[in-house]
């Protein structure tokens, strides 16, 4: 469970992030919103690479903004990039191990559970091959391989099906709604498309302008009259 | 991982050339070039380390001729004033030169890119002119002394290993010490290091998301070049006889990013090429009776090639253009063949 309490963030005049409240319940919980609504934003403090002007975050109990930010990840905060950040000099196996060897995880395991993430996402591309060569979908798997390997408590997703045809992101869909099972980890999906939202997440929270517009069981939150607004809202000013 | 037949292929050549330069390369040619590889080895290895850092972590110093003095200094008086082993002497004045920079280097590895360029280029004038005021060590009694001009008569070259006191046999013994400083840096580059070197260039985000500890790891890439740099210094102190500050200006630093840049900066066999390029270019310049500071036009011309055209350098392009020379020759070969064919 992720408490968010009171969270505020400010870039000059600007307030990406205004007193948001809310709690992450576990499983697979949504975060939608228009462009600009702050989500990428609440990942990055999370991460620790914002510090926010005000408020806390409790992850399982633990002061996540006390950690330092490179040590999230071994206490099990992962997360993908809404441009993927796959390390393209990397062979696929190194930009798993990379991860493995921050997270915790033992020398002597980090064969089997580099090979373990890479089968997770269903990646079968040779682990030798590097990462650069890759196509945009197999570079989506393998940053959530990355975020997945050894024991990841909370992934945060953003974007990860952002420029893929639809019959791939049915398959990430599989991906991202078995991880909260196989891992026991809760996962935080930032995506614009809502039947990928609809089909992993239980509960959805909603951002607009910064602020907290609703949260609940996806479905409900889908029907909220305010979310719906704030959804044909955007698309009227453009 | 599981060992590739091509991988075996590959270690049996290199080593195999390995032995070639160690053993046959001085018995082929005369004491002077014996000489100009010794210290193309020993160049090699200091562009190892520009390399590690520019290549792998995406920082660029100019301060790794400074270093090397630092370290050609500390062997020296260590040479001089102790009668410790010469091994155990290069390790010191690699962990010394290591020290320092780490020391330096925290604060300034808070910065990146020009800023960081620039500081280690001041560093690197200050270290000049630190050496220029306490001079190299010359055979002076005790630890720290220095002969006068009247004693020179007592002067003694810094000494060598007793195994390896002829030029042939130091040149073989500089050559043992740089391979150990290319498996060191091949090692980490493979390793966990090596790894995090990578997120950090490509992307500091997902290092930090990662679980790296970037300032540790970019201080680490610092302190490993800077020790493998240190004995280089130990190995060059061996190699001349005699040091003065004049053989480590600071501007070499920066001639010594070109040729690293030529060499290619994504492949330890860049640094091997860069070693070659700056010292063995200029004597045969000299030889063939061209101005040895046409090779600093060379250089220039070089980088711009490979900064517009071929960013991984001559070890990348090279073997691509001999390839294609490959194809061409065998597709020439094969129309003429394909011509004759139906009149024969």
């Amino acid at each position: 469970m992720i408490e968010v309490d009171g969270l505020t963030v400010r870039f000059g005049g600007v307030t990406p992030i205004d007193e948001m409240t809310v709690v992450f319940p576990g499983g697979t919980c949504g975060l939608i919103g228009p462009n600009g609504a702050g989500k990428t934003t609440f990942f990055n403090v999370l991460s620790g690479f914002v510090a926010p002007a005000a408020g806390a975050v409790r992850a399982f109990g633990e002061d996540l903004l006390q950690m330092a930010d490179f040590r999230r990840a071994r206490w099990g905060l992962r997360r993908t990039f809404q441009q993927e950040q796959a390390i393209r000099s990397l062979s696929v196996f190194d930009n798993v191990a990379m991860v493995h060897d921050h997270s915790g995880g033992t020398r002597g395991s980090r064969r089997q559970d580099v090979l373990d993430a890479l089968a997770f996402v269903d990646l079968e591309v040779p682990p030798r091959e590097k990462a650069g060569v890759l196509g945009a979908r197999e570079r989506r798997l393998l940053e959530i391989a990355r975020a997945t390997v050894g024991k990841p408590r909370v992934v945060l997703l953003d974007e990860p099906a952002a420029g893929l045809p639809d019959e791939e992101t049915a398959h990430l869909a599989q991906v991202i709604a078995s991880i909260p099972e196989r891992f026991g980890a809760l996962v935080i999906l930032v995506d614009h498309d809502m039947s990928l939202v609809s089909a992993c997440c239980e509960t959805t929270a909603v951002l607009d302008f910064g602020k907290l517009l609703a949260s609940g069981p996806t479905a409900e939150v889908l029907r909220n009259e305010h979310v719906i607004r704030a959804y044909l809202g955007t698309e009227e000013e453009l | 991982m599981e060992i590739e037949r091509g991988q075996v292929v590959r270690a049996l050549v290199i080593a195999g050339l390995f032995a070639l330069a160690l053993f046959a390369v001085p018995e082929l040619i005369g004491i002077y070039w014996v000489k100009i590889l010794t210290a193309a080895a020993i160049y090699s290895v200091v562009a190892l380390g520009l390399g590690l850092l520019y290549g792998r972590v995406g920082m660029v110093s100019l301060c790794q001729i400074a270093l090397l003095a630092v370290g050609a200094w500390t062997a020296t008086r260590l040479l001089y004033g102790t009668g410790l082993p010469f091994p155990i002497v290069l390790l010191i004045a690699g962990l010394v030169t290591g020290v320092i920079v780490t020391v330096v280097g925290l604060p300034a590895l808070r910065v990146s890119g020009l800023h960081l360029a620039l500081i280690t280029l001041m560093f690197a004038g200050a270290i000049t002119l630190v050496l220029s005021v306490i001079h190299f060590p010359n055979g002076g009694g005790g630890f720290l002394g220095q002969l006068s001009l009247g004693e020179l008569q007592n002067f003694r070259n810094i000494r060598r290993p007793g195994i390896a006191t002829s030029d042939p046999a130091y040149y073989r013994y500089t050559l043992m010490v740089a391979a150990l400083m290319f498996l060191l840096a091949v090692w980490q580059i493979s390793s966990k290091p090596g790894r995090a070197w990578a997120a950090i260039r490509e992307s500091e985000p997902a290092a930090l998301a990662a679980g790296v500890n970037i300032t540790q790891y970019k201080l680490w890439a610092f302190a490993l070049a800077s020790f493998m740099t240190g004995v280089a210094g130990g190995l060059l102190a061996g190699s001349a006889g005699a040091l003065s500050p004049v053989a480590f200006p600071t501007q070499d630093s920066i001639v010594l990013l070109a040729v690293i840049l030529m060499g290619g900066i994504y492949s330890v066999w860049g640094a091997v090429v860069a070693g070659l390029l700056v010292r063995l270019l200029p004597a045969l310049l000299e030889d063939w009776g061209v101005s040895i500071y046409v090779s600093l036009l060379l250089f220039g011309i070089g980088v711009l090639q490979v900064l517009a055209t071929a960013p991984g350098g001559l070890v990348d392009q090279v073997p691509k253009d001999v390839r294609k020379l490959g194809r061409l020759i065998s597709h020439g070969v094969g129309r003429i063949a394909g011509a004759r064919g139906p009149a024969g």
